[in-house]
């Protein structure tokens, strides 16, 4: 389609000192062919918009090309109506501000980032949501307390919900306790947890609909139209729903394997999960002959912080022993307890509760380690360790009892990526030869796949995906999610992760995380509806197009989108699913058919951008560096050293991807035969600690490296001619060093020999 | 999207957000992404709050600004959110569902033709404390926030705009974006819910008389040691102690300097054992031989962040002392002497550092800005469950939390409030 082109050069911000505007614009006009090229003293006036828009309206413009500042500058000025596509050429921070003014070099690096602009508007779209009739209704899996908040929250807001739980009653874990640890100043009084209450308004609720007894047998489709095959044992249910909340819940820690601190060895060696039992029931009695207690042991940790079994820390148990001392104390008055401890966790106001028991003489609280429990005939006894006052003890008690952590019902017995690093759930034909694999993998930390196969997955989810039945996950079976920043992010669009599944929390955090969790399924249903992408590029319509007749069936993008966006037919052929769909590009980044698109983001849009630089030959000694950098943290770096004046080479020219990961390695062999000299690619870290937002993004560009180093021998090209960096957004002070180092690389690799052929 | 100075002296939105900090930010956008509309104020010139002043978060070591850029992108395009920046709330009347919420916008003086290009920095004679920075550097009298501030515009600090000299600012600038006669506006935001975001401040630690902080050069807080550690801070990220520039070698990180402490702060800010080893991550990168002696009553990493305790305690050049500090003396040198007590055997122990560290805790900012209509605050100033008579709070406003539990936290603070707001 033919397009008109409408070039603005802004002359303010020491644009006009530094470069040559005049021939910026006859630039524009002449050799990149555009209808219209102005210059304006300052584009981001009211004249300056004025100008643009009277020429958009009488030269029937559908591109602009306003070469200014930075995008992330008044990105709401520079909107000229639904049919105009708009592109920020940045003359600011990216010329003017980190180059030498009125120098040549900064004038070619200016010309460049022009050329790049208008061949960008040429060879791009605009987006057009693609909408589908799509359902707003909501499951929820999981009638605990999270799963009940997540129901009502979201009900209340109007939308309806489906709410599954596999137990004969709702409630879950909350109707197993007799109080909870306080909430309300002055946090020293157990509090009753409420769920009686919730259970009535959710099963009174005219948007709810209740399964208990039921569970998920299988759940296939896309947000938006997610088809969920429920089962109660007498029959099966289908429906369809928008999105989903996992709210499975938790399971205490397998007291059977703590044998080392008593379990077993005694009926009086008792969890925290037998004495709430115990204390539901009405009294606390030695199991194993119904006598009062005289003492009560609780053993902190058991079997948590510990690397033969759960290394993490569940939050919840320092108070929960502080709670059964309560009941023990209230019921037998003379008892004594002694509570173990490594440290004592009453995070926030909750030392007040701790407090609150530190006051109570009958509770007696030692830092220490476990070397034994015995069985002393009668009472129990406890050798410690490493106490405070550095001398051993022995601690008698008539019952000892474990304080046991949580374990997410996500978890998946044998799974390999547990301790190791995060797990990738895998694709039904890669389950038999991966439950095969020997303990040895090499794959480094992070990268292991887990032994969750079709076949042995949580069984929760039951997701028809190809890339597996569950959530990826990180260490410990936590769904993978950038945990700081956007911690319900998992890498399935539109399934949020709730409460003890997410991460191990108390009866009123994952109460909170309902909401969280409710919030973000709402968002995900109505942005499904509006054709728009969810997070990280909320908003975004564009959705990547497969040119399927030249497809060859390689499955790179079905193995490579972090969000299983994609199935698969029989034959390997790729069978998108646009609504989880995020955007980032990875798949385009994937194919090496080049079959994947964007209306406004494309293989040939950034050939395009490529091939219009303009390229000095060999003998002028100005060699070119093209820079591939993320758009979400690199790119805002490079702003920010345009802002803070720091000076570059101005051999470098930069084209921001979506996601390194979507950087296909075409564009390095279109660079290099183009007669570039060498190609930078900077990205976010990758690794277990990634930064990346599209989370794989940055560690499939260090994949594609290697199919770079191939293309180089291809071609007979040095291996450093390309060179991978990994860039924090606040690290722009080390934009000029990687720049300079990386010149002086190609100094010495030389000119590229296809310069100029 | 459309941000700053409204023209009209009354605007309405389902939801008002108070505070641009992480946990605000978080609310508003999250409302936004919806569809439904959002007010989100800000009392000082730019979004970003506290952790704009960090240098990382644990345990992944990453910069704040990373996912704060990630929210502007998502601020910037949305039409359903209004950011105004030196806001605060004046009143409020009406109830839960109809609030009416009069806003005072104190002036900028510098207008939305800003493009932040600087010229007017360069020709400023005045010069002032860098509060982003605890005053340990200066910044002009018209300055930008920070590298990463929104909007990205300059500010007059008002106590000069008075000044003569200012007028060279105007002159400077070639898009007749400086005002200095920009009065203060009154207007009225009409909102079906509220939610409180206003965050936290430090305690003050020269409250703390035993630890020194104001009178031992050399004792400085976890904020001031963020600052120090970040490329934008006093010191481009060089970690000197403040009495000779010097290099640290044995630095001491004081747990709990005036928390869980009936003087002081009762609770537990819950972040500072996390801080504090990050911050003592930071020393290690830059001095491979530096020596950390971090003095606590309880190390708490709930969750996964005990992993990143197990690393600490892996690495020989980290020592782990139970015992609180009672006494921070100064020695020669610009030393620090610190006098730790074991709590149950009364034994002092003696460490001598270079640099001490003081782990202060979390102050809700309502403690000095309650919410409006009749929020029931607890002891300590945080917001009471179920006492919020239809203000839902959001972050630290409600419970010292770190980063990530505010995020939580305020993501379901957007559901709260649209509920109350009404139904779609």
């Amino acid at each position: 389609m033919d397009t008109k082109v409408g070039c603005y050069i802004c002359k303010g911000c020491d644009i006009a000192q530094s470069l040559d505007v005049d021939k910026l614009i006859e630039l524009a006009t002449g050799e990149m062919k555009a209808a219209v090229a102005k210059s304006h003293d300052a584009l981001c006036s009211k004249e300056g918009l004025d100008l643009i828009r009277a020429d958009v309206e009488s030269e029937g413009l559908d591109r602009v090309v306003v070469a200014a500042c930075s995008g992330r500058v008044f990105p709401e000025l520079f909107e000229f109506g639904e049919k105009v596509l708009t592109e920020r050429t940045n003359l600011r921070e990216h010329v003017a501000w980190c180059h030498e003014p009125n120098d040549e070099d900064t004038q070619m690096l200016a010309e460049d980032y022009v050329r790049m602009g208008i061949v960008k508007m040429q060879s791009s779209e605009p987006a057009e949501a693609y909408t589908e009739d799509t359902s707003k209704d909501i499951l929820v899996i999981g009638g605990g307390m999270t799963g009940l908040t997540a129901a009502k929250a979201a009900a209340d807001a109007g939308y309806k919900i489906v709410l599954v739980e596999k137990e004969d009653h709702l409630g879950g874990w909350a109707t197993k306790f007799v109080k909870v640890f306080p909430k309300h100043p002055p946090y020293q009084e157990l509090e009753d947890s409420g769920v009686e209450q919730l259970i009535k308004d959710v099963e009174g609720h005219d948007n709810i609909t209740v399964h208990t007894s039921t569970t998920v047998a299988k759940t296939a489709g896309q947000p938006g139209q997610f088809v969920v095959n429920l089962e109660n044992g007498n029959g099966g249910k289908e429906l369809t729903v928008g999105a989903v909340v996992l709210a499975s819940g938790w399971q205490p820690y397998q007291a059977e394997k703590l044998t080392h601190l008593g379990y077993g060895l005694s009926p009086d060696v008792i969890t925290n999960v037998q004495m709430e039992q115990m204390a539901k029931e009405g009294a606390i009695k030695r199991p194993s002959d119904g006598k009062a207690p005289d003492s009560v042991a609780f053993i902190q940790c058991a079997g948590s912080r510990d690397e033969d079994h759960l290394p993490y820390c569940s939050g919840v148990c320092c108070r929960v022993s502080l709670k059964q001392a309560r009941y023990v104390r209230d019921m037998y008055p003379d008892a004594k307890v002694y509570i173990i401890y490594k440290d004592i966790r009453s995070p926030a106001q909750w030392e007040m509760f701790y407090a609150h028991a530190q006051n109570d003489d009958g509770i007696f609280l030692t830092k220490g380690e476990i070397a034994a429990v015995n069985n002393g005939g009668g009472k129990l006894s406890i050798d410690v360790t490493e106490t405070l006052l550095g001398e051993d003890m022995k601690i008698e008690a008539d019952m000892v009892v474990l304080a046991t952590g949580m374990v997410p019902s996500t978890f998946v017995e044998g799974a390999k990526g547990w301790l190791e690093g995060g797990s990738e759930p895998p694709s039904p034909d890669e389950a038999t030869k991966k439950v095969g694999e020997a303990e040895g993998d090499d794959a480094p930390d992070g990268e292991k796949k887990a032994a969750a196969s079709a076949e042995e997955g949580a069984g929760i989810l039951n997701l028809t995906y190809r890339q597996g039945t569950d959530l990826p996950t990180l260490k410990y079976g936590f769904p993978d999610s950038h945990f700081i920043c956007f911690p319900y992010e998992t890498r399935r669009t539109a399934i949020y992760a709730a409460g003890p599944v997410r991460a191990p929390m108390d009866l009123a955090i994952s109460a909170n995380d309902a909401y969280g969790a409710a919030l973000k399924a709402i968002q995900a249903v109505e942005a499904v509806a509006r054709g728009e992408a969810v997070h990280p590029r909320a908003g975004d319509m564009s959705v990547p197009d497969f040119f399927m007749q030249r497809c060859t069936q390689c499955k790179r993008c079905t193995e490579e989108c972090p969000f299983g966006a994609l199935d698969e037919d029989e034959k390997g052929t790729p069978l998108p699913n646009p609504f989880r769909c995020r955007r980032c590009g990875i798949c385009l980044g994937a194919c090496p058919e080049r079959i994947v698109s964007f209306k406004n983001y494309s293989i040939n849009m950034i050939s395009q951008m490529i091939k219009s630089i303009n390229i000095p030959d060999e003998f002028d000694e100005k060699p070119r560096i093209l820079a591939f950098v993320c758009e979400n943290d690199a790119m805002p770096s490079v702003d920010m050293a345009g802002l803070a004046r720091l000076k570059y080479n101005s051999m470098v020219r930069i084209i921001p991807l979506r996601c390194l990961g979507s950087m296909n390695t075409v564009w390095v062999s279109d660079a290099l035969a183009s007669g570039f000299d060498g190609v930078v690619l900077i990205g976010c870290k990758k690794g277990d600690d990634y930064q990346c937002h599209f989370m794989r993004g940055s560690q499939l560009a260090d994949t594609r490296m290697e199919n770079v180093r191939d293309k180089l021998k291809q071609l007979v090209l040095e291996e450093e001619r390309v060179e991978l960096h990994e860039l924090a957004i606040s690290d722009y002070h080390q934009i000029p060093k990687i720049f300079d180092d990386f010149l002086e690389t190609i100094d010495t690799a030389g000119p590229n020999p296809y310069k100029g052929m | 999207m459309a941000l700053f100075e409204p023209a009209e002296d009354q605007i309405t939105a389902d939801t008002i957000v108070v505070g641009g900090g992480i946990a605000g930010m978080t609310t508003a956008i999250e409302t936004a992404e919806i569809g439904k509309d959002v007010i989100l104020i800000e009392k000082t010139p730019s979004l970003g709050g506290r952790v704009a002043a960090m240098h990382q978060y644990f345990p992944k070591m990453c910069p704040p600004t990373c996912g704060i850029e990630i929210n502007y992108k998502r601020i910037r395009p949305n039409p359903h959110i209004r950011v105004l920046t030196l806001t605060e709330i004046e009143s409020v009347s009406g109830e839960p569902g109809a609030f009416e919420v009069t806003l005072k916008l104190s002036p900028r003086f510098v207008n939305e033709k800003c493009t932040a290009c600087g010229d007017c920095e360069k020709v400023c004679e005045i010069e002032r404390d860098n509060d982003f920075n605890y005053d340990l550097d200066k910044t002009k009298a018209i300055y930008l926030p920070h590298l990463m501030a929104y909007p990205m515009r300059h500010v007059i600090d008002p106590a000069y705009v008075g000044d003569e000299r200012m007028k060279k600012c105007v002159d400077a600038c070639q898009y007749g974006a400086i005002e200095l006669d920009m009065q203060p506006r009154t207007i009225t935001a009409k909102v079906g819910a509220i939610v409180w975001a206003t965050g936290w401040r430090p305690y003050d630690a020269a409250k703390i008389d035993n630890l020194g902080f104001g009178q031992i050069k050399n004792v400085i807080t976890n904020v001031i040691m963020e600052r120090l550690s970040a490329v934008t801070g006093p010191t481009q990220g060089k970690i000197l102690r403040p009495s000779d520039q010097k290099e640290p070698t044995r630095i001491g990180f004081v747990q709990c300097a005036g928390s869980r402490d009936e003087n002081h702060l009762p609770y537990c800010s819950t972040i500072c054992c996390m801080a504090s080893m990050k911050q003592a991550t930071y020393i290690r990168e830059q001095y491979p031989d530096a020596e950390i002696y971090l003095f606590y009553i309880d190390v708490r990493t709930p969750g996964r962040w005990e992993d990143y305790y197990v690393t600490k305690q892996n690495d020989e050049k980290f020592h782990f002392y139970r015992g609180k500090v009672a006494k921070i003396t100064e020695g020669t040198d610009g030393n620090v002497i610190l006098e730790a007590e074991n709590t149950l055997t009364g034994q002092i122990t003696k460490t001598e550092v270079d640099l001490a560290i003081l782990a202060t805790g979390m102050v809700p900012n309502n403690v000095e800005a309650p919410p409006p209509l009749e929020t029931v605050l607890d002891d300590f100033g945080f917001i009471a469950p179920d006492g919020d008579k239809g203000i839902v709070g959001a972050g630290v406003a409600n419970r010292p939390l770190d980063v990530s539990a505010s995020i939580q936290d305020a993501t379901g603070a957007a559901l709260r409030a649209i509920n109350i707001a009404g139904r779609r």
